[in-house]
């Protein structure tokens, strides 16, 4: 038995002013051995053309702290971008590990995506 | 469980492999479940045991699969204990609390946040250090904690 993998669909969407948001959707496990899936498809977008991203947890079957260690790196990177990335899809029990360990300093938490989206407006 | 005078042991043994501290967690999700703990209380217990089992994984048993951590959960009335035991000589410092400022600004790893989580999660944590015989993590959930 090992690790399941992470799984790492992107997509484009667009907010209700019609800018483009990039939403990172998160399937699987994310653990340690996650880095190439999580932080190889951030790496891959653009800073030019992903001003906005979203990652969406909602098909994420375990996280751990290795993987909140990989967002937190997604994020830092984000930010040394310029980027602004929200986040939704948590059950309730990792939306609480996240404000635990002080990431909603960096990324605002929604409910759904819409709710996620219209923060970015 | 019905109440009456029960004091049990499961015991589990499992290689250092990661992926392997889901067992221990589905298994402390049942005890749990069948002790009555609320559902939130068996997440933070999940999430407290997979991460002690990966700390003793990789730092105890430096992922060495030949060596065994062994996941004794302990019930009674009140309460449920896990004991997390590998072959290391235990963590070398206190629990740290991540500051994400550093971590935003590259100052502190973005790794090490394990010890913190168990300790934010279950009533009562403990890491003793026994190189001879092995050390072990110690995480107590009690049954009568109100939900948050």
């Amino acid at each position: 038995m090992a690790e399941f993998s992470t799984k790492v669909k992107m997509e484009q969407v667009k907010c209700a002013s019609g800018d483009p948001i990039t939403v990172l959707r998160f399937a699987g496990d994310i653990t340690s051995s996650s880095e190439p899936a999580v932080l190889g498809t951030y790496g891959g977008l653009s800073p030019e053309t992903s001003k906005r991203i979203l990652l969406d947890f909602s098909k994420v079957e375990y996280l751990n702290s290795s993987g909140i260690a990989l967002i937190i790196q997604l994020l830092y990177a984000a930010s040394q971008k310029g980027q602004t990335v929200q986040t939704f899809g948590l059950t309730p029990h990792f939306q609480k590990v996240f404000t635990m360990v002080g990431i909603t300093k960096y990324t605002k938490i929604y409910p759904d995506e819409a709710a996620a989206c219209a923060g970015f407006d | 469980m019905d109440g009456e005078n029960v004091n049990s042991v499961i015991e589990l043994r499992l290689p250092s492999r990661l992926g392997f501290e889901k067992i221990a967690m589905s298994t402390a999700s049942s005890v749990a479940k069948l002790m009555g703990f609320a559902p939130d209380r068996v997440e933070d217990l999940k999430t407290a045991v997979a991460e002690a089992c990966i700390n003793a994984m990789e730092h105890g048993n430096k992922l060495d699969e030949s060596l065994i951590v062994g996941v004794f959960l302990s019930m009674n009335e009140t309460s449920l204990e896990v004991k997390v035991l590998d072959t290391g000589t235990g963590p070398p410092e206190g629990v740290h609390t991540p500051d994400m400022d550093k971590k935003m600004h590259g100052e502190e790893a973005s790794r090490g946040m394990g010890m913190f989580l168990i300790q934010s999660l279950v009533d009562e944590a403990e890491w003793v250090s026994a190189p001879l015989t092995g050390s072990y993590a110690r995480l107590v959930i009690r049954l009568n904690k109100t939900e948050d």
